[in-house]
C-alpha cells in the first residue's frame, strides 16, 4: 500500500467514503447550507421552509431527496461530509448514535451496543 | 528562552462537553473515562504552564469548504467558542497570546511549513473540551494559560502525512525553543483515537490499532510515520485521522519523554477515547 499522491490514490475500505475534491465539488452546495446552520437564523429559516432554503443553496434533486427522506447514506453519496451534516442532524435532534442506527439499519439502542461490543 | 513542559493527549467529543456540564463524573458510563484526568489536574496544577498551544482539527466552525487550510495557526488576542448547530453553551473568550503566535509563524515559515494565520478564529469542541478537562470551570480557571490554537485539516482529504504531523511539531518545538521569554509551555494533541460517524461502516472502533499507537507514541513515533494515509483511515475509521494532532503534539516533545498517566476506554459516544500525559526530560 503506497501512500502515492495523486487523485486516484484511494484505496477501497468498505462503508467508507473518502471525503476527497471529487466529493467537495459534489457536495458544495449541500455542505454550504449545512455549514451556515452554524448560525441559528439559519436553522429557523430551514426549519421554517426546508424546499425554499435548499432552492436558495441550490441543491440538486439528489440532495434534496435524501433530506427529504433523511436519508443519512444518501447525503453523503450526493458529496455530504458528515462534519456539515451533523449540523443538519443537530435540527432533526439526532444524537451521532440515532445517525450510526439510520446508517447501519439498526436502531439506536442496537448501534449502542455494537458499540459496546468493541470494548 | 520558553521550554516544553510537557504533553497531553484526549478525545475531544462533544459529549465530554455535554457531561462535564452536567458533572457526570462518577455516572457509570463515563466514570472509566474521567478517571483518567486527576492525574493530568495534579500535573498542571503543580507545572501552572504560561502557555497552552492546543493542537486540534476544526469541525466546520473556523473553516469551510471555501477555504481549507492545511495547517493553521491562530494570532487573536482572543478565542471565542459558538453553538456549532447545536445550541452548546457559548463561553467567555479564551485569552490568546499573539506575540507568541507570531513567533510560532515567522519560526515555521522560516522553517518551511507554509501555514495559514488567523487574526479571528471561531473555536469549536476540539479546542474547547480539552480545554475544560484540563483546567476545570476553563476558560474561568486561574491557572488557564494563554492559549495557541492550531488546526490541522482532516475534514478533506488530502489530509496531511503522519511524517510531515510529526515533522510539523519538531518545528513547532524549534519555534517556541526559541521564543525570547522565560515562560513555560505545554502542547496538546485533541481527537482520536478510532471513530467513524459517517457511512455503512459508522461505529468501527478498533482497540488494537488503538493500542498501538498508545504503545509507539512515546518512545517510537517515527514508527508511526510508516503508516500511510488510506491505512490510518482503514485502521482509525474516517475520522479517526485525528490522531494526526496527537503525532504533532509528539513532534513538540523532543526524544525523550516519560509517560506519566495513561488512559483508554471504549466507547465513549462512537469513540475509542484515550488520554495521554507526557513529560519531557
Amino acid at each position: 500500500m503506497h501512500d502515492m499522491p495523486g487523485y486516484d490514490c484511494h484505496i477501497d475500505i468498505p462503508g467508507t467514503t473518502i471525503f476527497d475534491g471529487r466529493q467537495a465539488m459534489k457536495g458544495y452546495n449541500l455542505n454550504k447550507m449545512c455549514y451556515d446552520f452554524n448560525q441559528k437564523a439559519n436553522r429557523d429559516g430551514f426549519a421554517a421552509d426546508e424546499e425554499g432554503w435548499m432552492e436558495k443553496y441550490g441543491l440538486n434533486d439528489e440532495q434534496k431527496e435524501a433530506i427529504r427522506s433523511r436519508n443519512v447514506l444518501a447525503m453523503i453519496e450526493a458529496g455530504g461530509n458528515i462534519y456539515y451534516l451533523a449540523k443538519l442532524a443537530g435540527i432533526f435532534q439526532l444524537s451521532v448514535q440515532d445517525v450510526g442506527g439510520l446508517q447501519t439499519g439498526r436502531t439506536t439502542e442496537e448501534f449502542k451496543d455494537y458499540l459496546k461490543s468493541q470494548a | 528562552m520558553a521550554r516544553i513542559l510537557g504533553g497531553i493527549t484526549t478525545s475531544h467529543i462533544p459529549a465530554v462537553g455535554n457531561a462535564i456540564q452536567q458533572e457526570l463524573f462518577d455516572d457509570p458510563y463515563w466514570k472509566p473515562f474521567f478517571d483518567g484526568y486527576p492525574k493530568v489536574h495534579e500535573w498542571v496544577k503543580a507545572n501552572k504552564p504560561d502557555y497552552v498551544i492546543n493542537i486540534y482539527n476544526d469541525h466546520g466552525l473556523g473553516f469551510f469548504l471555501d477555504r481549507m487550510p492545511t495547517f493553521a495557526i491562530g494570532a487573536a488576542h482572543e478565542y471565542r467558542n459558538e453553538d456549532e448547530g447545536w445550541g452548546l453553551p457559548e463561553l467567555p473568550p479564551f485569552p490568546g497570546a499573539p506575540e507568541l503566535s507570531w513567533h510560532i509563524i515567522e519560526s515555521m515559515v522560516a522553517d518551511e511549513f507554509d501555514i495559514t494565520s488567523c487574526q479571528e478564529l471561531p473555536v469549536d469542541h476540539g479546542f474547547v473540551v480539552p480545554m475544560q478537562l484540563f483546567w476545570p470551570g476553563a476558560p474561568n480557571n486561574p491557572d488557564m494559560p494563554r492559549a495557541v490554537p492550531i488546526s490541522a485539516n482532516t475534514v478533506q482529504h488530502p489530509i496531511p502525512t503522519l511524517k510531515r504531523a510529526l515533522d510539523f511539531g519538531k518545528a513547532l518545538r524549534r519555534a517556541i525553543e526559541s521564543f525570547p521569554e522565560e515562560a513555560t509551555v505545554v502542547v496538546l494533541g485533541t481527537g482520536g483515537l478510532s471513530h467513524q460517524l459517517d457511512g455503512a461502516r459508522a461505529g468501527f472502533i478498533n482497540r488494537e490499532f488503538d493500542e498501538y499507537c498508545l504503545n509507539n507514541i512515546a518512545h517510537n513515533p517515527e514508527e508511526l510515520t510508516k503508516i500511510t494515509r488510506m491505512e490510518l483511515v482503514e485502521k482509525a475509521g474516517a475520522q479517526g485521522t485525528e490522531f494526526l494532532m496527537w503525532m504533532m503534539m509528539r513532534g513538540a516533545l523532543g526524544d525523550d519523554v516519560t509517560e506519566l498517566t495513561r488512559n483508554y476506554h471504549i466507547p465513549i459516544s462512537n469513540t475509542g477515547a484515550g488520554t495521554l500525559l507526557l513529560e519531557c526530560a
